[in-house]
């Protein structure tokens, strides 16, 4: 399968690899897919008191596709308020990245990742 | 260290063409052309002598007789030939029922899948967590009616040599025609036709070194078995498979199989040192599985799991190296290894398998490069894994709710 | 045999041309990846066989896409038969022509055993095949009708238009063995308006192992082979690349160069035929359109085996019939549908040219066939 020069970026260095304490109040962490579909995505999310994204975290099992669609994400999260953050849409990661048609669902997955990391970190804030 | 890169570690999927092999072919294409079904000038004089020569070399690495080949494209045709050729033949006399196993390559259960369309009845029998067949299921899945059994010799992803000899007498016992897909054994194990309680075999040229798209079907002739042809024309084959002859490709075969036959001892050895060595190496890895039986195997294939990391991106990573997860012919769908799962891994552990096979022209240089280069990239791939991680955090991956997707 | 052997039997088999062998010998070589593979190795094996399927669809006038590699021209008419066949549960029966080559005929002929009927369409005394026995035929209900493109013994053209336009009014499919016709007359599978189409490589200056279906992708057809799911499904077994790779370029000169290799061909032929006449020789299906480089002939009295036997002592590779029948004695089925008498047609030798054959050649070989001629006439007259 050829993979086009932007997933190979992402996937030769990735951008934003490790971890955050999830135990943190200002750390969201989504964590999406399931081994046995052979994608796993972590996405962590911290953001300041001004609910702006400052950091972005991500760790991923999956294919080329998935690494980049994560790595990516990471890189568009940061300087995001949460509401921003939500709009991001798989269609948007699929272009950036020119995935072919059978990995569509890396970005679906990537969005489902933002999506479960701010609701997690909303989860967490007084309501 | 300096290595050719890519190194070629997918010997399963088809092997280079031997340059001897190719020198022999190469007449065959340029001077002696001609069509070996005519018989009235001698272009086709040259061309059938050439054939019946190639024919012999085919025998003689089985040790059968060569009036018991039949020329096919291929391993695929030859596992469709035998199998719907005898299912057809028999089941008049015998019955409907056919026995294979789960993890035959998809030429064998897509062909017992056709007959099943037909009015066939089928068992796919599970093998045992390493590969290999327990003879008293084997014995259990036999009804009145069965009249067809097929058995892999070696397996193409996890190499596991099945006991042909006793499941064959177990088919003499019950007057089941017994076919065996050896494409993945001529030239890494023994077999002796005279001795082999097997009734129809198939083999392959490409992956012993000889060239694609030619391929044979051992019938025996005493007993004789009857095959009902798939391919009608010409009536070449004695009947039993039409079609003009590629007679370069047949050459190329013959004499792939003359090598083989002369050089598998030396061959094997020098193949299993070099498989000891890339084991050893690989096994210094944390959470690595080797699949299949160890003992009942060809040396020439490592079949290992590396867990947490998923298998499209270890491919990726590895592109310096040609091997391939799950075997080749399914590895266009993103379906774990159909062969793993039977064996009963975790769809993880399938997703993140590799073959490694080795072969006639690998060196130790190859296989240190390779241990080294699947050290650093496990590492870094880990170092990317949610899994990994939970894993090192003592956390059980088999007791996680996943939002599944 | 001797270098000076000339080989005039190319309706047969076909000298590899050595541009086809030079691209062919890397994928006997060092490009040896399994095309199914993702690697570095496989990739470029793939890639190798996309260029090919371009050449092939090129070359007969069809999209890439309605290319299904096969190893051989009989592999892919029994794929046709056996696999178009059942598209129509209601219609039992499948149409042939008389003249069809055994790789139509026997697995047509094979369906009985599940059930169909199999109607033979009549050809006249030129070697066409006769619309109106198909409309007759198809007056049962039709799954398949298959009809070559020209015949490989008298090398007469077909109205394939014309008998397509008859199948499908009756909706029944249609398939043509057009693997005489690639190389020697113009191939357009679109305007043709059939379902399907036979090629093949080693008739065209390529090797042999290759072949294809050009098929219509509305049609269902089941596969022959069942496996690793190579060529969409539809053919499994792991592609012969390199004989791909030589059928894809054997297209693509073919493709250039097709109005000059008809007109070296074609003016060889004349000239035989002038010769043929001189001696007193029937030609058959002279009267109609004919590939330019077949004649098939026979002289009263003369056995086409022994003219054969003769010819080739002095040096000349010519075929008795199709050489996938040359075991047998039956006169050729062609001949009798045509309705000539058997003695004529016990004597049918059949010369058929290729690019490569020269006036020289042809020169020397009138020259062996008069005294050959003479001799064997003699003997005969002896013998009564």
């Amino acid at each position: 399968m050829a993979y086009s020069d932007k997933v190979l970026d992402h996937y030769e260095n990735p951008r934003n690899v490790g971890t955050l304490d999830k135990n943190d109040p200002h750390v969201g962490t989504g964590m999406v897919g399931a081994p046995a579909c052979g994608d796993v995505m972590k996405l962590q999310i911290k953001v300041n008191d001004s609910g702006i994204i400052e950091d972005a975290k991500f760790k991923t099992y999956g294919c080329g596709s998935a690494i980049a669609s994560s790595s990516l994400v990471t890189e568009w999260l940061k300087g995001k308020t949460l509401d921003q953050a939500a709009e991001i849409k798989n269609s948007a990661i699929a272009e950036e990245l020119a995935l072919p048609p059978v990995k569509i669902h890396c970005s679906v997955l990537a969005e489902d990742a933002i999506k479960a990391a701010v609701a997690d970190l909303k989860s967490k804030q007084p309501a | 260290m300096t290595v050719k890169t890519p190194i070629y570690l997918d010997y399963s999927a088809t092997t280079p063409v031997d340059p001897r092999v190719a020198e022999k072919m190469i007449p065959y294409i340029t001077e002696h052309f001609g069509n070996p079904a005519s018989r009235s000038h001698p272009f086709g004089w040259t061309a059938e002598e050439a054939v019946e020569e190639a024919r012999d070399e085919v025998a003689k690495l089985v040790n059968a007789d060569p009036r018991e080949i039949v020329w096919t494209s291929g391993a695929t045709e030859s596992n469709n030939l035998a199998i719907k050729g005898a299912a057809n033949f028999y089941s008049g006399t015998k019955g409907k029922h056919i026995i294979t196993v789960q993890t035959e390559h998809k030429a064998v259960i897509d062909a017992v899948r056709d007959l099943e369309r037909q009015g066939f009845t089928a068992t796919y029998l599970a093998p045992e967590p390493n590969g290999l067949i327990d003879l008293e299921k084997f014995k259990a899945a036999i009804q009145p009616d069965t009249v067809l059994a097929s058995v892999m010799f070696v397996n193409n992803e996890i190499g596991v040599i099945q006991d042909i000899t006793a499941i064959g007498n177990i088919c003499r016992e019950n007057n089941i025609i017994f076919h065996v897909d050896a494409a993945q054994a001529t030239g890494k194990v023994e077999i002796d036709l005279e001795k082999l309680p097997v009734d129809l075999m198939s083999f392959c040229a490409h992956k012993t070194y000889g060239p694609k798209g030619i391929g044979a079907l051992y019938v025996r002739r005493k007993p004789r078995i009857r095959i009902e042809a798939q391919m009608h024309g010409g009536g070449h084959e004695r009947g039993m498979r039409s079609g003009t002859l590629a007679t370069h490709q047949i050459v190329g075969m013959g004499e792939a199989f003359r090598l083989a036959r002369l050089e598998m001892k030396a061959e094997n050895l020098k193949v299993r040192r070099l498989r000891d060595r890339l084991l050893a190496g690989l096994e210094e890895i944390d959470e690595v599985y080797v699949n299949g039986d160890m003992d009942h195997r060809v040396p020439h294939n490592l079949n290992i799991s590396f867990n947490f990391v998923e298998g499209e991106s270890l491919i990726m990573a590895v592109k310096d190296i040609a091997v391939s997860s799950g075997s080749a012919c399914t590895s266009a769908s993103l379906e774990p290894s159909y062969v793993l799962r039977a064996l009963g891994r975790s769809d993880e552990l399938a997703h993140s398998s590799i073959r490694f096979s080795i072969g006639r022209f690998t060196t130790e240089e190859d296989i240190d490069y390779t241990i080294a280069l699947m050290k650093s990239k496990i590492g870094k791939l880990r170092e990317l894994s949610p899994l990994w991680e939970m894993h090192l955090d003592g956390i059980d991956l088999s007791k996680v709710e996943w939002a599944a997707h | 045999m001797s270098s000076q052997h000339a080989f005039f039997d190319n309706n047969s088999t076909t000298l590899l041309d050595a541009r086809v062998l030079e691209a062919m010998l890397p994928y006997m070589q060092h490009q040896y990846g399994n095309a199914t593979s993702r690697h570095l190795f496989g990739r470029a094996a793939r890639q190798a066989l996309d260029q090919a399927r371009e050449q092939v669809a090129d070359a007969c006038g069809a999209h890439p896409s309605q290319v299904i590699f096969t190893a051989s021209g009989t592999e892919a008419n029994n794929f046709a038969i056996h696999g178009m066949a059942s598209n129509n549960e209601n219609a039992k029966q499948i149409a042939v022509s008389a003249i069809e080559h055994p790789a139509v005929t026997r697995p047509a002929f094979a369906l009985r055993e599940r059930g169909y009927r199999v109607a033979v369409i009549a050809a006249d005394h030129f070697g066409q095949v006769d619309p109106l026995s198909l409309e007759v035929a198809l007056e049962k209900p039709t799954s398949l009708v298959s009809v070559m493109l020209a015949n490989n013994e008298t090398g007469v053209i077909q109205d394939i238009e014309k008998l397509a336009e008859i199948a499908k009014s009756k909706s029944a499919l249609f398939h043509t063995d057009a693997v005489q016709a690639l190389g020697k007359t113009p191939l357009d599978f679109e305007s043709l308006g059939v379902n399907a189409m036979t090629v093949s490589s080693h008739k065209i200056n390529g090797p042999q192992g290759a072949g294809a279906l050009i098929l219509d992708k509305r049609v269902d057809i089941k596969p022959l082979l069942h496996g690793g799911g190579q060529e969409k499904g539809l053919r499994s077994g792991t592609e012969n690349v390199a004989a791909i790779v030589g059928f894809g370029v054997a297209c693509a000169l073919i493709k250039q160069s097709l109005e000059a290799r008809a007109t070296i061909t074609q003016q060889l032929r004349d000239a035989l035929n002038v010769g043929l006449k001189d001696l007193g020789a029937t030609i058959f299906g002279e009267k109609s359109v004919r590939l330019p480089n077949t004649s098939f002939f026979a002289f009263n009295e003369i056995e086409g085996e022994t003219l054969v036997t003769a010819l080739d002592r002095k040096g000349f590779a010519v075929a008795s019939g199709s050489a996938c029948s040359s075991d047998s004695s039956e006169p050729s089925h062609v001949l009798m549908a045509m309705g000539v008498s058997t003695d004529l047609a016990r004597g049918a030798v059949r010369v058929s040219f290729g690019a490569n054959n020269t006036q020289d050649e042809l020169n020397r070989f009138l020259a062996a066939l008069h005294s050959e001629v003479q001799r064997l006439r003699q003997l005969t007259a002896v013998a009564v």
